[in-house]
């Protein structure tokens, strides 16, 4: 009999080497004569564990990792397709700790099944959502996920069913939803690896959206570092089509839905929502003014959802299991669950998805086991690259939207960056501002003039010139460009620049005490 | 008949297999690069005609985005991930040692034409920092070591 084999074909797995070692897997079942169904499946998000190979075992699925190319002969040679004992083993995968503590719900099949296999995603309860919907009237749709409590999972955490309500009730002959998938944000991943490991939930999460708000079109703005993500949402397009999951007659509903994807081209303010929908229109990603909002005037001013990935992605499990099920989890306004992204200078770097309310510090060291380099973690920035850096003081808060607010910072789309105490936190003001001009639209003066002068005054300062007057002038321009900027880019640069001088003065040349 | 002339069909048939899209201009941009490694100054009249744009629209466009290249890349195209979590783990290191290597700063091409170097902001690789793309292939926890590696293993252009 055949035996199963899952060599992950997420992109980050690829990074580490997981298409060397499928590609020896095969060879060397095949010399030894052994009958094997090699499947591609998403990263069960153990990344440094990767490339984490799996084995079908009668007592379930059976981990190794990391596994190099050189050790593949010696897992044959230790009988591994049975499950045998190897350097490498990890024992049944679903008893791997890191697992074990989470709440996979948007992530439930990543992972598990083969990301392009409809018959896989079917029977690992793909599509009850949309079978659900379907019957379903608009406003009843648009309630369940008012009811689950969705916030947007982009960053803005804006209710996701208060958004819909608004789509639905403005009257249009074309309406549009847009899947926001230009994961920009440095330390985020956690689009990718659904895109990359579970296509169909999207595509199916976006149908919903569209049944919801009477949308027949479905955009994916996906950017263009995702090339494996693009492959896999295509070929899962191309099969949903096939199936009756998408087209002209759903399911034999009558409504219609059509997805495509469009490609983004590097540029970092395309994930601003009102700049994605000009790159769609085919133009320069300039930032528009609101109102009107997206939901009124949106894509070629058409009534648009705009929706993170993360977002849509949680919405078939809350048609399934209702909105109820979902708000369940987590904390304050904060429900549901939240996939986290550790980064940067940690031993366990990885997803995890977990209802909201955990502490930094166990997500840090319960999960991330501390630093790699096994130095102290000096600061952790949290929610990409316009998110705060926190300080070691204040890793007690919980992962909660208001609890992060009350903090000036921001939990943003999850992604947790650690870094150790050789970090220069002056540098790293200096990058927030630097990637600022290199990223502005240019539409507004704050975040097009001031992002320039705020890293000529940070070279100042990192050079020990007049560091107490030009401190006083980059709190002033920072002033300006959180009041003063169209959209978040320039709005939120401040967020790293003064968490990193508030927490971090020395690191500016500044006695600890002169810091306000 | 010069160089770029030459690609003119090439032009011409993607801008007529995507012009009827809409908001066509980023697909035909993305046709033309994936064909051709750049977007030739020769093809902006062409889409500015069939699109019904004017030229400034279409090259305001084109220099917007940071992925369009207007000059034909080198052989290979390097991307080196600059954020924050690459440089966590060691980016800028790597950066010096790659810049020193070929000799080049980044949106340069060696003089041999071997290697472009680009500069990325996130390629989604952070849980395996600091990371590289070269041409269309991904490498995570890349060190000045390793690049030098995978960089003797790419083929000598001829």
């Amino acid at each position: 009999m055949s035996i199963t084999v899952y060599v992950p074909c997420d992109s980050g797995a690829i990074a580490l080497g997981a298409d060397r070692i499928a590609a020896a897997i095969a060879q060397q079942a095949e010399q030894r004569g052994l009958a094997i169904t090699l499947v591609r499946n998403g990263s069960r998000g153990l990344y440094w564990l990767e490339p984490m190979v799996e084995v079908a075992t009668a007592q379930g699925r059976m981990a190794y990792g990391p596994v190099q190319a050189g050790d593949v002969a010696s897992l044959f040679a230790a009988d591994f397709l049975n499950g045998g004992d190897h350097g490498l083993s990890l024992g049944l995968t679903e008893a791997l700790d890191y697992l074990q503590r989470q709440q996979r719900l948007t992530f439930a099949r990543v992972g598990i099944t083969d990301p392009v296999s409809l018959d896989d995603y079917l029977a690992h309860d793909g599509y009850k959502g949309l079978n659900n919907a379907i019957s379903m009237i608009q406003a009843d749709i648009v309630k369940a996920v008012t009811d689950s409590g969705l916030r947007g999972r982009g960053g803005a955490a804006f209710p996701t069913g208060i958004k819909w309500n608004t789509v639905l009730n403005t009257p249009s002959e074309q309406k549009y939803i847009i899947c926001n998938a230009d994961e920009g944000d440095s330390g985020t991943f956690s689009d990718r690896m659904v895109m990359e490991g579970d296509p169909f939930v999207l595509i199916e999460g976006m149908t919903i959206a569209g049944l919801a708000v009477g949308a027949t079109v479905g955009y994916i703005y996906l950017r263009v570092e995702y090339p494996h993500a693009h492959k896999a949402l295509n070929a899962a397009i191309d099969k949903a089509y096939a199936a009756g999951y998408l087209g002209d007659d759903i399911l034999g509903s009558g409504k219609a839905f059509h997805v495509e994807v469009r490609l983004g081209a590097g540029a970092y303010v395309c994930g601003e929502e009102t700049s994605l929908m000009e790159s769609l229109e085919g133009k320069r990603g300039l930032v528009r003014f609101k109102p009107p909002l997206p939901a009124v005037q949106g894509l070629f001013g058409k009534p648009t959802v705009v929706n993170n990935v993360i977002s849509l992605a949680s919405v078939p499990i809350i048609l399934d299991k209702g909105g109820d099920y979902y708000r369940d989890f987590g904390m304050g306004r904060s429900r549901g669950t939240l996939p986290l992204q550790l980064a940067g200078n940690l031993k366990h770097t990885g997803l995890i998805e977990v209802a909201f309310g955990l502490s930094l510090r166990e997500l840090l060291y319960g999960f991330g086991g501390g630093s790699a380099s096994g130095r102290p973690i000096k600061a952790v920035q949290v929610g990409g690259p316009l998110g705060a850096y926190l300080p070691e003081s204040q890793f007690d808060t919980p992962l909660d939207y208001e609890a992060f607010a009350a903090l000036w910072a921001v939990l943003g789309h999850g992604g947790v960056v650690a870094f150790d105490d050789t970090v220069d936190m002056a540098a790293m003001a200096r990058y927030g501002m630097e990637f600022c001009a290199i990223e502005s639209c240019g539409k507004c003066t704050p975040c097009r003039i001031g992002a320039t002068r705020g890293y000529e005054l940070m070279d100042e300062i990192m050079q020990g010139k007049d560091i107490d007057k030009n401190i006083l002038l980059l709190r002033s321009l920072c002033d300006t460009l959180l009041n003063g900027s169209l959209c978040a880019l320039g709005g939120m640069t401040p967020y790293p620049v003064l968490s990193a001088l508030n927490h971090f003065p020395e690191d500016f040349g500044v006695k600890p005490q002169a810091a306000v | 008949m010069t160089e770029a002339s030459g690609t003119q069909p090439v032009v011409h048939d993607i801008i007529a297999r995507l012009k009827d899209k809409p908001g066509a201009l980023l697909p035909v941009l993305h046709g033309i690069q994936d064909a051709l490694g750049y977007i030739p100054a020769d093809s902006v009249p062409s889409i500015a005609r069939e699109l019904n744009l004017s030229r400034a629209e279409v090259h305001g466009v084109i220099s917007f985005y940071h992925y369009f290249r207007q000059t034909p890349p080198g052989k290979h195209t390097i991307h080196v991930c600059r954020a924050e979590s690459c440089q966590a783990m060691g980016a800028s290191q790597l950066e010096a040692h790659v810049k020193a290597t070929l000799g080049i700063d980044f949106h340069e091409t060696t003089a041999d034409g071997q290697y472009s170097l680009e500069a990325v902001y996130c390629l989604g690789l952070c849980a395996c920092s600091p990371a590289v793309q070269i041409d269309h292939d991904l490498y995570g926890r890349v060190s000045p070591g390793t690049f030098d590696r995978i960089i003797n293993e790419l083929e000598p252009s001829a």
